[in-house]
């Protein structure tokens, strides 16, 4: 019982970040019809820049995720311009294969740059482990949790209430018609993967505070997949609970059957989920489910 | 009188029976050309060092594997990132086949081809229901998936460890040079170059071109989407395996780091390179991809010799620079290597007085 319980709470925060992440990933989709296969990828880059800003030139931590977090900003705005605004009306397969070959080109950057070792952050969260009955947990993990439930309640506010979020929604419901409203589509997607990208980096600065920062973390951006399919590629609520179903999913299963199999089933329970996804309900929990017609 | 560029093919072709109409190659100057490339490429391992032999195999083998990739994604329109798993299915077939049960390199070959294209068939049906983003995102899960399978299933792979395997031989003669293996791959590389040229000329290419154009239109007009759908897989992942047996055998080493995402994505950008839907532009892609890492070292080498972590740097760079030629083919020239050689042919056909 303690084991499932100890699994359980690491599945739920590890699936809150997953929840951030996949949030990034399903706002790209709604407003823009792309699949950002880099999205680990501008995970990687926040929790980089961050980390060498505290680490190396010992900048407050706070200082140093608000100068990641305005990097972060600029390089989804530069990316949006130079290399997906003349996608606009291609085809998915060239907007697809475009993203991963961004983040091909952004992970060997990060390689250059910062090479393959594990860096750590300073600490910034305390260590004692804060008891739950018999279960415990770090405190860096309840901070992630709080954060992502803070982060998930402010997005999915600013896009009901702030007029900025209806405009993205206009856009991703109707292009179109949103320019014909005088909306300018173009910096609605520039904003879209500004925003992405910030949460990514905020996903990127958490899991790097649990883990370490090495480019393995970039994985959790191919992990984001599984989650945003389950929820519902366009779906914000859809991606909150597909996040924390394949969390606690990977964990608990993996936690039983990694002794089993020799470790390794944490990584690949989430594509078997979504194969499973994809063959019998591929607009997930709450996707639109499309109908073609001839 | 009839002024022409001696360097140059015709201009115009005129058919004359059905026979020439059908050839796939109808000038006569198009058909020495052809044969003398084989006969350089015949003699090719003789008159360079043997460092540059390997390297032609290695492109060969990569050849074998992106043209089956543009089978799929080219020509049918179904992209897959899984390219690099099914290589690695291929890899250890034949790997289990010669080093565990003993077979003959020759019965093994074949087999680790039927066993990919049966997975790659199997992962591919979905592609019926999937299109698009979908699919590519259910091929990645094949990926993880199959790479989970290789590492974990350690009683018939050795799982991390990975798996020694032996060179071919026919009869009493061992390839185990690099001129010797060079004739193998050279032979299955062109075999597998007109099978493709071919296979687009018959009806079950024109299928494929169909579902690629628009697969609905396609269905309407009486194309059944599974089976081409499914077939485009299996042929596929049969070249992947292919392509993974030899490589494995050349290497004469196997693990399943060799089979990662990263080389599906080098996959992909030796089709895009080289032009996605055209057979010959994904030889130029693999020639493109696997010489540029050699040539990228052998400047860091002049450039950067004794620089700490060089290695690492070099493989950054090298992924950095494959993802930002992926990018810059798809804006600037969608249809890759291929397309630009013909402009440049089709700029000298009528030099010096082109308008």
């Amino acid at each position: 019982m303690d084991f499932f319980l100890q699994v359980f709470v690491t599945g739920l925060v590890v699936g809150s970040i997953y929840a951030l992440v996949a949030l990034g990933f399903v706002l790209i989709y709604k407003a823009s019809d792309v699949i950002n296969f880099a999205q680990g990828q501008l995970l990687l880059v926040g929790a980089y820049v961050s980390l060498t800003l505290a680490a190396t030139y010992n900048v407050p931590f706070l200082l140093a995720v608000l100068c990641a977090l305005v990097g972060s900003i600029v390089l989804g705005l530069a990316i949006e311009r130079f290399i997906l605004r003349p996608f606009i009306g291609e085809p998915v397969i060239a907007v697809i294969m475009a993203t991963i070959g961004l983040s091909s080109f952004l992970g060997g950057l990060i390689q250059v740059i910062w090479g393959t070792e594990t860096r750590t952050f300073p600490q910034v969260f305390p260590t004692a482990p804060v008891h739950f009955g018999p279960a415990a947990v770090s405190q860096v993990y309840l901070w992630s949790l709080g954060l992502s439930i803070l982060l998930l309640v402010v997005f999915s506010a600013f896009f009901k209430y702030s007029s900025t979020g209806i405009v993205m929604r206009a856009t991703a419901d109707d292009q179109t018609a949103a320019l014909s409203m005088g909306i300018s589509v173009k910096k609605v997607f520039g904003l879209t993967w500004a925003i992405a990208a910030v949460v990514a980096a905020i996903g990127g600065i958490l899991l790097g505070n649990i883990n370490g920062v090495n480019s393995s973390l970039a994985q959790i951006g191919l992990k984001v997949l599984p989650v945003a399919i389950l929820g519902g590629l366009d779906s914000i609520p859809g991606a909150v609970l597909g996040g924390i179903i394949i969390g606690l999913l990977e964990n608990v299963v993996g936690g039983y059957l990694d002794p089993l199999v020799g470790g390794g089933v944490k990584e690949v329970i989430p594509f078997v989920v979504l194969v499973i996804v994809l063959m019998i309900r591929p607009y997930g929990l709450f996707g639109k489910e499309i109908i073609e017609r001839v | 009188m009839r002024v022409r560029n001696p360097l140059v093919m015709d201009c115009g072709i005129y058919h004359t029976s059905y026979r020439h109409d059908m050839a796939i190659l109808s000038a006569p100057a198009a058909r020495i050309k052809v044969l003398v490339l084989v006969a350089l490429l015949l003699v090719f391992p003789w008159v360079v060092n043997p460092y540059y032999v390997g390297v032609a195999n290695l492109i060969g083998i990569a050849a074998i594997g992106a043209v089956g990739l543009n089978i799929l994604t080219g020509f049918t329109g179904q992209i897959s990132i899984g390219q690099g798993a099914f290589m690695g299915v291929g890899a250890y077939t034949a790997a289990i086949l010669t080093a565990k049960l003993g077979f003959s390199f020759w019965v093994a070959l074949p087999v680790a081809g039927l066993v990919t294209a049966a997975v790659g068939a199997a992962f591919g049906i979905p592609s019926l229901r999937l299109k698009g983003l979908y699919l590519a995102i259910a091929t990645l899960a094949a990926q993880i998936i199959i790479e989970f399978v290789i590492v974990h299933w350690t009683s018939l792979t050795n799982g991390a460890a990975g798996m020694v395997v032996s060179r071919p031989s026919i009869g009493g003669l061992v390839l185990n040079t690099n001129q010797s293996f060079y004739y193998l791959v050279l032979a299955l590389a062109v075999a597998a170059i007109v099978f493709a040229m071919n296979l687009m000329r018959t009806k079950v290419g024109r299928a494929f071109m169909a579902i690629r154009d628009r697969d609905l239109a396609a269905a309407v007009m009486g194309i059944n989407l599974f089976k081409y759908k499914v077939l485009a897989f299996a042929v596929s992942s049969f070249y992947a395996g292919i392509a993974g047996a030899l490589w494995g055998h050349y290497m004469e080493v196997i693990s399943p780091e060799h089979f990662t995402i990263a080389v599906s994505v080098e996959y992909l950008a030796m089709i895009i390179i080289g032009g996605l839907g055209s057979v010959l532009g994904s030889v130029y892609g693999a020639c493109f991809i696997i010489l540029l890492p050699i040539i990228l070292r052998g400047a860091a080498g002049y450039l950067a010799a004794g620089i700490p972590g060089i290695e690492t740097i070099m493989l950054g760079l090298q992924h950095a620079f494959f993802g930002l030629i992926i990018i810059l083919f798809l804006i600037f020239e969608p249809e890759g290597l291929a397309k630009l050689w013909k402009n440049i042919k089709d700029y000298f056909k009528l030099w010096p007085f082109s308008y």
